[in-house]
This record gives C-alpha cells, structure tokens and sequence, in this order.
C-alpha cells in the first residue's frame, strides 16, 4: 500500500499513458480544471481567509477587506515577540520527537517485517491497536506520573509523549515497506560475517531511505502539531508549543486577530513546506498509516 | 571468499570482510540460534516505550478509577480506593448523558458529512484533467495543519460580529440578525460538526481516492458496452468494489472522531453550558480542571470501551479487505 518506492508511481501510470488521450488540453478538460478550481478554492478558503486576516491592521478587525490589499505586517511582529520562543519550543521538541520515533521504530519495523521472532502478530496487533487509544488516556496517567519525576514543563518530558503518536505509525508504515525488501541482500552480506545490527545500520537503511523520510515528516508533524500534551504536561510559561500559545491568546478577552492569525500561519509552515517540498512522501503517508 | 560475493555487495564487503568476527562465527549456520537475543533487541525499545507509554497509562487510568485521586493527591500522596464510586459519580452526572449524547451526534454528524463529500470529490479528482493532481494534493492540506490552528481561524470565520459566515450571509439576507454560532448553545454543536466535517474531508479523500483507483479501468470499459454508464456504473461497478474500502473509512473516521480534543476545546471549550461536551473533553474537564483524576480516569474507561469496541471491529473489515484485495 505504502507508494514509498520512487520507481512504483512510474511503473503504475506508464501503460496506460498511451492509451489516454482525454489527459490532453481539451476544451471538456479545461472546464473540468475550471470546477476543480473551484472544488478547491472553497475547500481552502479559511486558509486564504488566516492569511488575509493575518495581514489586516491591528486591533479586532471590525472590517478586514475581501483582499489584502494594504498588507499590514504588524500582526507578524508581534506574532514574533510573543510566540516567538514557543516556536522555537516547538521546533525543538518535533525535531527530537522525530528522531526518537525514527530511532524506536525503525530497528523494530526490520525486525517485525524480517526476523521471524515469536510474538511478531501480537505486537503488531498492539500496535495497531495503540493508535486508537484516546490521548487523553495518556495525558491522564502521565501527568500524574510526571509529576514526581519532575517531567511536568520540560522538553524531554514533551519528546517522550508527543512520540507516542509518531512510534506506532513509524512502526506500521516501516514495517509495510520492509516486508517487501529482499532478504537475500541482507543475508549475502551476514554470510560475509556482517552482524545484524551493521547489516541494518549500512544495507537496511540507506535502502528504506524513502519510508525512514515519509515516518520521520509525519512523526514531526504530529508533534508540532500536538495541542493535548502540552495542554496536560505544562503549566507555565516557560516551556509553551506554539499550539498552546495560540490557545492562551485566542483565550484573552479582547481577542487581536491579526496577530492570533498571524501565530497560526507560522504554526502552519512547517506543514505547508513539508507538503510542497516532500508531496510525494505525504502522499504515501496519508494512506500508508491506515491501510496497511 | 571474494569469488561467492555478488557484485552488489562488493562496496560494503572490504569494511565487513575483515572484521574478526567474520573469521570466528561459523558461517550461514544456524539461522536461528544464531543471535536471537541482538534480535530481540531491535524490538526491545519500541517494546519498552510502548509498555511506558501506552501500557502503563491504560492501567494506571483502570487503577485511578477505582481511587479518590485528587488534587490532595499529588501533596500527600495518598490515594484512597473507593470501589465504584468514581464510575457511580461520573455516570450519574447529568452532563454525562449530554456528552455521551453529543459524541453520539458529533461521530455520526462528522461522518456522514465528510464521507459524503470526500467521495464526492474524489470521484470528480479521479478524472484525468490538467492540474488533477496538483488539486487533489492541495486538497490535504487541512488535514497537516495542527487541529488548534483550524480551530482559531474558524474562530474567526464563525465570530458572531465580524465573522465572515455572517457578514456573507447578512449580505446575501439569508439573515437578518447575526448569529453566535459557537456561543449560542442551539448552533454551537452543528457549527463545531460543519468544522470537524471541513477537516476530515482531506483523510476521506485521500482513502477513497487511492480506493478508487484499484478499481481496474477494465471493468468501466465492460460495463460500457453493457449499457452501464454514470450513475449505473456507480451502482453496480464503484459501490460494490469500493465497500471494503469504505467501511475502513467510516471506522477509522469513528475511531478518529470519538476521541476528538483539540477542535472542541479550541472552538468552544464544550460550552456554552456543555453543548458541545463530549466524552473526551468531559474527561479533560474532570482531571485538568476539576482536578478530579479518579472520575476523569472513569470517564477515559467507557472512551477507551468505546474506542476498542470499534477498534475491533475495524481490524476486522480491514483484515477482510486485505484479504479480498
């Protein structure tokens, strides 16, 4: 399911490339792009409407125009003084929730998808399973474990739970990829004496290079955009992802919409950069996780 | 030993070729005695993180719900077991029926919303035109914007004075009067649903779409010369082949949407006067707030039911249609 491998799109659309001729500018296509436009247009208008409103004057935005015609960036300034730290909180604690999920998963997906070890179907069972519980089950317990251990209000503490989303789906949509690696290769190279653990590190990876980027994007998306963990698990203002800084801010009385606006189109680049720069890894993730 | 290597292997052997190790460790013997605990280990860490971090919490919340954990708790430590008080108090509270009722009416509400037009639109982006694929890509974007970012710009959109759905409906004269969509407890769950619909449409198309394309063009192409066009083939060709395809939607949509935070606390906070409760942010409610975790750890119990009992039965249709497809 998972279209990691570059060369499967390729293959897929190549047959029937010759036999389409509708694909091509026709006056019937054109319309059609016209609807789809349209489709779309409508569908993304609240973000056209965050980045108009993000760009009006100060104050509450008693007449925010139609278009952005005099752009006012003052909304963007203070975005920056106010949230600007819980940006860079954020950005720290997806990095690292990223890697540790890529460094859990990874070594389990290969062994999951090639060693035959007892056990295999119920951890993956649980697996599955995991991605289904509520989080604030989770949030529940670990707050109250936390908090001797001295968790509440730091970065690791938000590493460690904001994983919880980005392990199992890393897991999952590894494990899908690994399934079809050949295994010849790995053997070839343990009969040459290469222990498991250098076979996995120099052959396994650089191979799955693809499915370690798509877990590894979705694994930091899920936690820069996780609001409930840093709900529960902080309570000051110290250590604040942006989420729960955009919360506190719309949560204040006379609400400044150009800089609420402002915040939330900063918590949306990553997503938007990731979806233009990686379409090809999101695409694979949007279905891999799910259908396995 | 040079002469056995394929010539794939030949830039990784000099490096590996020589390590001790190589010469001592019988070669190609053994397959399973050899190193069974340097496999265990690659398991072992996503097995103790699941166990810290999945496991333990769906415990320690079993064991919460049957303790008076409260905020005096968390000073002297002591947690008094009180049977089934927590699940007697939780249950009987009013607004336990008001949430139950309204995770009932935003799952169901959510889902039949974003099925309906995700097949719509995927159906209509399964036509090969120019920009398809550009289009349909920019489709998901809703869905990777963090869930609290969509809250705050329909905050926006949905503002009973300044908001663009009024000022658009005043100026067509739909209305007359604005209307508090999310502080009028008569709107405010119909407007959160519109919301979660909105966000959930990218994840419906996105699976009916990769759904739809497995459907062999062959078949369309049959049906044609049998007279089974448009709606015709949509009955008999799309439906029946797309059904172990959607019913992995509606589940996962279930599963999705029952445990739904974010949106609700972002949009409303389950307000006004518990419209928009549901059983996720009630539980929020009673151990963040109220600082009542045994009876938050109660409500999460009949949420983790809830969501198991689905989880079930979707690992059920899924293995079917793996099975099939």
């Amino acid at each position: 399911m998972t279209t990691t491998a570059s060369t499967g799109a390729s293959v897929r659309t190549a047959p029937d490339a010759p036999v389409t001729p509708r694909r091509r500018r026709t006056p019937r296509g054109i319309v059609h792009t016209g609807i789809g436009i349209v489709l779309v247009a409508i569908m993304l208008f609240p973000v056209y409407w965050m980045v108009n409103a993000s760009l009006a004057p100060q104050g509450n935005s008693l007449n925010t125009g139609w278009l952005p015609l005099h752009p006012d960036t003052s909304g963007y300034a203070r975005a920056f003084a106010d949230q600007g730290k819980n940006l860079l909180t954020s950005l720290v604690v997806a990095v690292g929730a990223a890697i540790l999920s890529l460094v859990i998963a990874a070594p389990c997906a290969y062994a999951l998808a090639q060693f035959r070890i007892r056990g295999t179907a119920v951890l993956v069972f649980l697996v599955l399973i995991s991605q289904m519980i509520p989080g604030i089950v989770i949030a529940n317990a670990l707050y109250t474990a936390y908090t001797p251990l001295g968790l509440i209000n730091t970065v690791p503490g938000l590493i460690l739970a904001d994983a919880t989303q980005g392990i199992p789906f890393s897991i999952l949509i590894m494990r899908a990829y690994l399934e079809t690696f050949p295994a010849s290769i790995v053997e070839a190279a343990r009969v040459d004496g290469c222990g498991h653990l250098r076979a996995f590190v120099s052959i396994v990876l650089p191979v799955s290079r693809n499915s370690l980027i798509t877990a590894g994007i979705f694994s930091f998306l899920f936690a820069w955009s996780d609001f409930l963990m840093a709900l529960t698990l902080t309570t000051g203002e110290s250590i604040r992802p942006v989420t729960l800084g955009l919360y506190t801010y719309i949560g204040t009385n006379d609400t400044d919409w150009s800089s609420v606006m402002a915040t939330a189109v900063l918590s949306s680049v990553p997503a938007v950069v990731l979806m233009i720069a990686a379409q090809k890894y999101i695409a694979a993730g949007a279905t891999g996780g799910a259908v396995k | 030993m040079t002469s056995l290597d394929s010539p794939a292997l030949a830039a990784t052997r000099p490096a590996d070729g020589r390590s001790p190790a190589a010469v001592s460790r019988p070669r190609r013997r053994g397959r399973s005695g050899d190193g069974a605990l340097v496999r265990y280990a690659f398991i072992a860490p996503a097995v103790l993180y699941l166990l810290l971090f999945y496991g333990y919490p769906i415990v320690k919340n079993v064991v919460m719900s049957f303790q008076a954990y409260d905020f005096s708790t968390f000073f002297n430590g002591r947690a008094p077991f009180v049977g089934l008080d927590n699940y007697a108090s939780a249950l009987s509270n009013p607004i336990f029926l008001k949430a139950l009722a309204n995770t009932g009416l935003f799952t169901v509400g959510s889902i039949i919303g974003q099925f309906i037009i995700g097949l719509g639109l995927s159906l209509y982006f399964r036509r090969h035109f120019p920009l398809s694929g550009v289009l349909r890509s920019l489709l998901l974007l809703p869905w990777l914007l963090p869930m609290i970012v969509s809250a705050a710009v329909w905050r926006w959109i949905l503002e009973q004075d300044n908001g663009v759905l009024n000022r658009v409906l005043e100026g067509t004269g739909l209305i007359s009067e604005p209307i508090g969509w999310l502080t009028s407890s008569d709107t405010a769950l119909v407007a959160v649903i519109m919301v979660n619909i909105w966000l959930g449409i990218p994840f419906n198309v996105a699976l009916l779409y990769s759904g739809l394309q497995a459907i062999p063009e062959e078949l369309y192409e049959a049906g044609q010369l049998d007279g089974a066009t448009g709606w015709k083939s949509f009955r008999h060709i799309t439906l029946p082949l797309l059904r172990p395809v959607v019913s992995v939607v509606l589940l996962l949509g279930v599963i999705y949407t029952i445990k739904v935070l974010d949106l609700i606390i972002g949009l409303t906070g389950g307000g006004p006067a518990n419209a928009t409760q549901t059983l996720a942010t009630r539980s929020y409610e009673l151990s963040f707030l109220e600082f009542d975790f045994g009876q938050g750890a109660a409500l999460s119990n009949v949420l983790i039911l809830i969501a198991l009992l689905f989880s079930v039965v979707y690992l059920r249709a899924n293995a079917r249609a793996a099975k099939n497809g």
